[in-house]
């Protein structure tokens, strides 16, 4: 049935999406990991 | 002395002075105004029957852009010449402040609209074939709607990046159900062929609690720029 | 607390993968809709969450609004005791019981009820000033998310089965109401470079709440108006499909409590560094301040949010 296609696309553009937001979590964290080493390298 | 009401008319008083020396800001805010609703004659070029249709909603959101070019000067002045860190020391009430810029921005509005309507029923050869009085309320309601939101989230975006961007952005979706109304009773009394009483008595409900709620949390923004 | 966070992953990870796995696989198809119901699975907890997300939110700024001002938080305070009581008891009275619409039962009225109460009291508790404001901020970000995917799967779902992507009915056009303002909120606070950008924030917060009913009962009389075609199953519904539902939820509630953990942290962190570079910048300690070499300090504001 061609509105399968419907339901792969929603499941995948579900955890696309909670998979980019992830992602930019990850970032923003490594970027404080960052900030804060060279924080304490500079003390 | 200085009660509310004073100092409300007072600063009103003093902004419709300021505006009338320097009428270039309202000079290009009207041609602005006939620039937005010539641009719309021709994008939505209709024949008699499906104008009044959409009549309600061209209008209201050619209103809607002509407003936010007013509000978004709406403290400028303010800003240009710290009178609003002389507000947060004095002992007025900012709500006193916040009325008189709302309703300054009501009737600088209204002049915008003033001008926009009559040349909409020209170009769209309009008819009001409903009860033609009821657009008055509906006007006052629904600009007033617009504008004391607006005057308010012109406060909020006073210290903001890209502060011009910032006050469309906050104030279109809140203004949703009111744009909603206000089109809906246009719609409906032009086309004369059912009641706009529900529609009215929402835009009354919707100016009553964002009034409220504006006047309540004004002090809250002046403290916070 | 912070060991705790793998194992909930795991957890979390493997529930999510089960009630997937249900509603893929084991649910049965849908008489007239066929598998693409199935959508349903995914889309129903999302708005869920995502509506429970955006209440924290209020319920977050609006404590946060109270800390600053004693006397409005009494008022507040019994304000929602009110709720909680007229809530739990008024379905019950046999006038107002026939006041409520179909399949609304006054039990859910009722605890819908005093969950609001608690809600707010055990956010009050849990969060003090500038965690409450962290709180709405993570609430808000993760609510965007899940409000994004309501907002997308939607759509997938109606189009091959009713035949057009949008309509103007309640659901969608509420979701798409809050999905605006929220995000109008997150522009916001990042465009905001205040020290009280808190404040303007949790104000706006109130200003949607204060929008909420007001666009419902816009839609509610444009509907009756302007009759829209009808989408989103209603009536009663398959137990075994309403367990397999509630599964979901139960998975993309620990989901969403896991974000906003690791959204919360993030925030945290990041304003803990801000103010400790702040200082640094302010007392100085005979040396160079160390964010010299990484920026000045002072641009930073402690109550910005985190910038991707």
């Amino acid at each position: 049935m061609n509105s399968i296609k419907f339901l792969y696309a929603a499941y995948i553009a579900t955890w696309l999406i909670h998979g980019l937001y992830l992602g930019s979590l990850a970032r923003r964290y490594s970027r404080l990991r960052r900030e804060m080493k060279d924080s304490d390298k500079g003390r | 002395m200085s009660s509310p009401r004073s100092i409300t008319v007072a600063t009103l008083a003093k902004d419709i002075r300021l505006e009338w020396r320097s009428r270039d800001a309202i000079n290009s805010m009207l041609f602005f105004s006939l620039l937005v609703v010539v641009i719309f004659s021709f994008s939505f070029d209709p024949n008699a029957e499906e104008s009044r249709e959409i009549a309600g909603g061209l209008i209201w959101v050619a209103f809607l852009f002509a407003a936010v070019v007013a509000l978004n000067q709406t403290w400028a002045r303010e800003l240009r010449n710290q009178v609003l860190d002389a507000y947060r020391v004095s002992p007025a009430p900012a709500s006193a402040l916040f009325v008189a810029k709302a309703l300054g921005n009501f009737l600088l509005v209204s002049l915008l609209e003033a001008l926009m309507a009559p040349l909409f029923m020209i170009f769209y050869n309009l008819r009001v074939l409903g009860p033609a009085w009821q657009l008055i309320p509906v006007a006052i309601l629904g600009t007033w709607a617009l504008v004391v939101n607006g005057t308010f989230f012109a406060a909020m975006s006073l210290r903001t990046r890209s502060r011009e961007i910032m006050l469309p952005l906050l104030l279109f979706p809140i203004s949703i159900p009111a744009v909603q109304s206000m089109v809906e009773a246009t719609r409906i009394i032009l086309a004369g062929d059912a009641s706009a009483r529900f529609w009215i008595v929402l835009l009354l409900t919707y100016d009553v609690v964002f009034t409220t709620a504006c006047l309540a949390l004004f002090e809250t923004i002046l403290q916070a720029e | 607390m912070k060991r705790a966070f793998p194992i909930l992953a795991v957890l979390t990870a493997l529930l999510l993968g089960y009630a997937t796995y249900q509603a893929l696989v084991v649910a049965p198809t849908e008489r007239t809709m066929g598998d693409v119901q199935r959508i349903f699975y995914y889309h129903v907890p999302s708005a869920w969450t995502a509506f429970l997300l955006f209440f924290v939110n209020f319920l977050a700024s609006l404590q946060y609004l109270a800390t600053a001002n004693p006397s409005a938080k009494r008022v507040i305070n019994w304000v929602v005791i009110a709720i909680a009581v007229v809530g739990a008891v008024a379905p019950y009275i046999p006038q107002v019981q026939k006041q409520l619409p179909e399949g609304l039962y006054p039990s859910s009225v009722a605890t819908t009820a005093v969950m609001i109460a608690v809600l707010y009291f055990l956010v009050g508790k849990f969060f003090i000033e500038r965690s409450l404001d962290v709180l709405a901020v993570t609430a808000a970000e993760v609510g965007v998310i899940f409000c994004s995917i309501v907002l997308v799967t939607g759509p997938l779902w109606a189009r091959p089965v009713w035949g057009i992507w949008w309509t103007w009915d309640l659901r969608l056009t509420l979701t798409l109401v809050l999905w605006l303002i929220y995000v109008s909120y997150l522009v916001l606070r990042r465009f905001s470079d205040s020290a009280q950008t808190p404040k303007l924030a949790a104000v706006l917060a109130i200003f949607g709440a204060l929008d909420v009913p007001l666009v419902y009962f816009s839609i509610w009389f444009f509907r009756t108006q302007h009759p829209q075609p009808v989408i989103g199953g209603g009536g009663s519904i398959d137990p075994r499909m309403l367990h397999i539902l509630l599964m979901n939820w139960l998975a993309f509630s620990c989901f969403a409590f896991l974000v906003c953990w690791l959204r919360y942290r993030l925030e945290i962190m990041q304003r803990d560094l801000h103010e400790a570079q702040a200082l640094e910048a302010l007392l100085g300690d005979g040396l160079p301040p160390s964010s010299a070499r990484t920026g000045s300090p002072i641009n930073r504001t402690p109550s910005g949010t985190g910038t991707a």
